[in-house]
């Protein structure tokens, strides 16, 4: 250690006799020309280090020049890094007389040059400060004692992998449970207003009749119009080949009034609605209004929630069955256009393929999916905490949930009615 | 440069569809000063720090800042005058994503080009200016409290080592420790980076420990002065402003403080003698 040092200092001595060490490093282009202040010098910080000649037994001194400030910052580290290290245990002089100008970042690293040699065992002096420069120079200094936040521990990447695993499928099980629980609470609540139907918010149940179903009608429709002409011209181009081309239509009637038509509401509302839901709710969150609807004792399930699914069980079945006949129309409209079958060959022909058995089949399941999609909407706008980004990661969540819900329960429909032989 | 101001307002006219907000206003702020600006709800307080900073333009008039005409400027050169400037919003205005540290490095790294760690370590000093406890910065802004987030609005704010500190009603909200512990702190801070601070408030004891003067808003126009010209001032608002039960309270502490200070100095000077 002592040897290096020696030899080191020994080097300078051969390059300068006599004469401090100048390790004066040019700052490299400033952060940016505009950046600098009123009147800066175009010299960046400079530091010289090297034996002091004002003591005799081998101090040393590091004196600091120039513009110690933010748009110098990376050179005067760099210098700071490469300047001599002084000897053994010498007691070091940082004189700062030179010092132009200071900020945050250059009493910085002075300060971190003086810890560090004071580290190193060195006995540290500060000298020549400017009193414009002490009370910055103080302040960085105590602030810089704080100990630094702790360093996270070392991660392991395939044990993390399974933590995160095992903490998504804990929070899923909770998230289900919770889910289910939410559903007891709005049943309580709905059975509570159906003992006392005057508390029911009947101007806000209107509002959101007309919000999830008057307004999502044009989409619906177009959408649903547009699915049955897809359907009728690719089952045409099958049924063509056997020359049963009639029987487009009980492709049609079957698929779009079982299942086409009430899901696709189901997706578009789930996306149209229950998102708007989440976010609703969960601004009012955020704004506290649902802590004062709590604290004004009223109920947020019974005056945000239940008017919220009481309206969306209301529409979904029209919108459902809206989206039947648009489905059903834009078919019949491409089976006249490529198939030639006239409206009243398929109204005939649909007559006889499907009974009411399959509109009610499919129209059944749209209450139940109605709740789902409110409840999904509802419960995670009221999980929202705090902040903005919560309202969107929910927004998103009850998007994707509802949707998921939807073709699982429709699934669970399926079989059932599978089962039923209905 | 020495001696122009940092801040020169000049004829600034504010509309609002047919309601004026500013007519004719010029301003004033010296480099070094902290400026306190006061008026009643809706003289337009916010709007002159929105139109200073460039988020509103105004109907007319003229503002230069650090010498600048801010009307005049390219998207660099108001980019560079940006990176001078700090603003501490009403409530933080913390992104609500980051982590604090990460809200204060946001500004170093995206204007200097100083090593990442560095960047780390500066934030952490200024995070530990600001008066915030060292695990501070790895926490998200929504789980501190409301003084705690002016403090990290504040360290943001700084970040860059500004000229100007903007203060959007650095008290509001903040027990009156809280809100005494941040003015010292805004001076301590104001005294020892040499910053010149913009801060509107409501808070008259703000106004009375730290502001060397005092903007009023009254009438349109803005009157400046120190506290001993505004209570001296016959204008019906300034006058109950100052002279108000709150006012006076506000006063009566001041001097009380002042006569307590000067009986420690005088116990000093006696003990010493």
């Amino acid at each position: 250690m002592g040897l290096t040092i020696r030899r080191c200092s020994a080097t300078f001595q051969a390059c300068r006799p006599n004469v401090p060490v100048d390790v004066r490093m040019r700052a490299a282009e400033p952060v940016a020309a505009t950046l600098a202040k009123d009147g800066a010098a175009k010299d960046g910080a400079r530091i010289e280090a090297g034996n002091d000649p004002g003591l005799a037994d081998g101090g040393w001194r590091i004196a600091a020049a120039g513009r110690w400030t933010l748009e110098w910052a990376t050179a005067a580290s760099d210098a700071l890094d490469r300047a001599p290290k002084p000897p053994g245990a010498a007691a070091v002089r940082l004189d700062l007389a030179q010092v132009e100008a200071l900020d945050t970042v250059g009493a910085y690293l002075l300060n971190r040059l003086a810890e560090r040699l004071g580290a190193d065992g060195h006995a540290v002096s500060v000298a020549g400060l400017r009193p414009e420069h002490s009370a910055l120079f103080d302040a960085v200094r105590d602030a810089g004692k704080a100990p630094p936040h702790p360093i996270e521990r070392e991660h392991h990447p395939i044990l993390d992998m399974v933590v995160r695993t095992g903490q998504t499928t804990v929070n899923a099980a909770k998230e289900i449970l919770d889910l289910v629980g939410f559903l007891g609470l709005v049943t309580v609540t709905f059975a509570r207003l159906i003992l006392r139907p005057s508390r029911l918010r009947l101007t806000s149940v209107l509002f959101h009749i007309e919000q999830t179903g008057l307004n999502a009608l044009p989409i619906l429709g177009l959408l649903s119009f547009l699915i049955g002409v897809v359907l009728a011209f690719q089952g045409a181009d099958q049924l063509k080949r056997f020359g049963a081309e009639l029987y487009v239509v009980n492709l049609l009637g079957i698929s779009v009034l079982r299942e086409i038509g009430i899901l696709m509401t189901a997706i578009i509302v789930a996306g149209r609605s229950g998102s708007a839901f989440t976010a609703q709710i969960g601004t009012m969150k955020v704004n506290q209004e649902v802590d004062a609807i709590g604290t004004m004792g009223l109920d947020p399930v019974e005056l945000l929630v239940v008017p919220r699914a009481l309206a969306l069980m209301i529409t979904l079945p029209l919108l459902a069955f809206y989206a039947d006949v648009m489905g059903l129309f834009g078919g019949a409209v491409m089976a006249y256009a490529t198939l030639d079958i006239t409206f009243g060959q398929f109204i005939r022909q649909l007559h006889s393929a499907v009974g009411i058995n399959t509109v009610i089949a499919g129209l059944i399941k749209a209450p139940v999916f109605a709740l789902v999609i409110a409840m999904v909407g509802c419960y995670e706008g009221l999980k929202v905490s705090g902040s903005a980004e919560s309202v969107g990661i929910m927004t998103t969540k009850a998007v994707v949930e509802g949707i998921f819900l939807v073709i699982v329960i429709d699934a669970v429909f399926s079989v059932l009615f599978s089962m039923l032989g209905v | 440069m020495a001696g122009s101001p940092v801040i020169r307002v000049r004829g600034l006219v504010t509309r609002f569809g047919p309601q004026t907000v500013h007519d004719g206003l010029d301003l004033d702020v010296e480099r070094g000063e902290v400026l306190g600006v006061v008026g009643g709800s809706g003289t337009g307080k916010s709007v002159l720090l929105k139109e200073i900073l460039g988020l509103i333009d105004p109907a007319a008039g003229r503002i230069e800042l650090l010498g600048h005409d801010t009307a005049e400027l390219d998207r660099a050169e108001r980019t560079a005058l940006q990176a001078r400037t700090g603003v501490l919003f009403q409530n933080g205005a913390l992104f609500s994503s980051m982590t604090v540290a990460e809200n204060v490095m946001l500004p170093l790294k995206e204007h200097t080009d100083l090593a990442p760690a560095l960047v780390a370590e500066v934030a952490r000093v200024k995070i530990a200016m600001a008066g915030l406890p060292p695990d501070a910065g790895t926490k998200h802004p929504a789980q501190l409290s409301g003084g705690m987030i002016k403090r990290a609005g504040l360290a943001r704010a700084l970040a860059l080592d500004p000229d100007i500190l903007f203060l959007d009603e650095p008290t509001a909200g903040l027990d009156p420790i809280g809100a005494a512990a941040f003015d010292t702190l805004i001076q301590g801070l104001q005294r020892s980076l040499g910053l010149t601070v913009f801060m509107v408030t409501h808070d008259l004891d703000s106004l009375t420990s730290i502001c060397d003067r005092i903007a009023v808003l009254v009438d349109k126009k803005i009157r400046v002065g120190t506290l001993a010209q505004h209570l001296a001032d016959p204008h019906p608002w300034i006058h109950d402003y100052f002279h108000g039960p709150r006012g006076r309270a506000a006063l009566d502490a001041k001097e009380r403080n002042q006569a307590r200070r000067h009986e420690e100095e005088d116990a000093r000077r006696l003990a010493k003698g």
